[in-house]
């Protein structure tokens, strides 16, 4: 259904955010040997064992959110695609403290999805919080950039606008390339 | 090569500073909202997302809209779905507004203040916020 580890991650935040986070972090790790590591973890309400299981079923959501589609998609997808990738999936959380999705693939399978546009990703994962606090983090081969959503809110007084947005994207493109050894 | 760096985003924001606070706060501008759960994700709300962001930033007068999301509207059907709420004009959800029909969008809602009737899901009339007597 997604195309790219982008979309995936944008769903993961959206879910961290939905559950009352106030600090939500993303990292990507692509290593030096080939395997990409995924990690969105929160600090919000977090889940019991057993809607942590009814979680990666595809038929469950909460009913909440979305009273007319009864089926929640964000995690069985990013399971399903680590899965397809010949990866490692794991789900960790505990209620009242947070939770933890870990995915963990080769970059070089053929099922293993794109990057998709990281500071695109980044851009819409800031918007989605607003006054908490977010880390997202690219590293690539041991070349390391994070983005704190407290930092660039500052510089850039406030991502409510298209202006600041505007910005903001170009700002990650730069220091992504930079990492990327393309900068 | 001049790096972009967050001292320079500093700079090129602070120009405008008391101007957008003025805005900002009263909400003058406008906002634009767009849904982005995981059937608006797959139906290109990104790309939307994306398409706005860019449109606006370059305008100088809509550069000061704020763009948002927000997780499913409950209209997978209609996704990517965007709701736009301009000073002067009602709030308006338009449904499967991808990338391209963007410009259309900005040129006809935000800048000559005309719905475009086509798109549009819902506007609230009065006839059909109450509820209905059957
Ligand atoms: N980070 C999280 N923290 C707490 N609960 C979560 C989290 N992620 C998912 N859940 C729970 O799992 C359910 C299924 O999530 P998901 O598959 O993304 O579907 P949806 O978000 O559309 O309901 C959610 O409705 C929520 O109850
Ligand atoms: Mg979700």
């Amino acid at each position: 259904m997604h195309a790219t580890l982008c979309e995936h991650l944008l769903d993961l935040v959206q879910n961290a955010v939905e559950a009352g986070a106030s600090f939500v972090q993303v990292e990507v790790v692509e290593t030096e040997a080939g395997d990409v590591e995924v990690t969105v973890s929160d600090n919000g309400r977090g889940m019991t064992p057993e809607e942590a299981r009814r979680a990666l079923d595809p038929f469950a959501s909460d009913g909440r959110k979305h009273p007319a589609r009864r089926v929640g998609l964000g995690l069985p997808f990013f399971r399903q695609m680590v899965e397809q990738a010949g990866g490692e999936f794991d789900l960790r959380s505990e209620l009242g403290v947070g939770t933890s999705v870990f995915g963990r693939y080769r970059g070089d399978h053929p099922d293993a999805p794109p990057m998709g546009e990281w500071s695109d990703f980044v851009v819409q994962a800031l918007v989605l919080g607003e006054g908490l606090e977010m880390a997202l983090i690219r590293e690539w081969r041991g070349r390391r950039v994070v983005i704190r959503r407290s930092e660039l809110a500052e510089a850039l007084q406030g991502l409510g606008d298209a202006e600041a947005l505007a910005l903001a994207r170009r700002y990650v493109g730069e220091q992504e390339r930079e990492i990327l050894g393309k900068g | 090569m001049s790096k972009l760096t967050l001292e320079a985003l500093r700079k090129l924001r602070e120009a405008k500073r008391n101007e957008m606070a003025r805005r900002e706060s009263d909400g003058t501008a406008g906002t634009i909202l767009i849904g982005m759960g995981t059937c608006g994700i797959a139906a290109g709300a990104r790309e939307t997302f994306d398409a706005f962001v860019e449109a606006l930033a370059a305008h100088p007068g809509l550069k000061h809209v704020a763009v948002r999301q927000t997780g499913c509207m409950g209209l997978c059907y209609a996704e990517p779905t965007v709701e736009i709420a301009m000073p002067g004009m009602p709030t308006v959800l338009y449904g499967r507004v991808k990338a391209e029909g963007v410009p259309q969008i900005v040129e006809e809602h935000l800048l000559k203040g005309r719905l475009v009737s086509e798109r549009v899901l819902d506007k609230p009339a009065v006839d059909l916020m109450k509820p209905r007597k059957s």
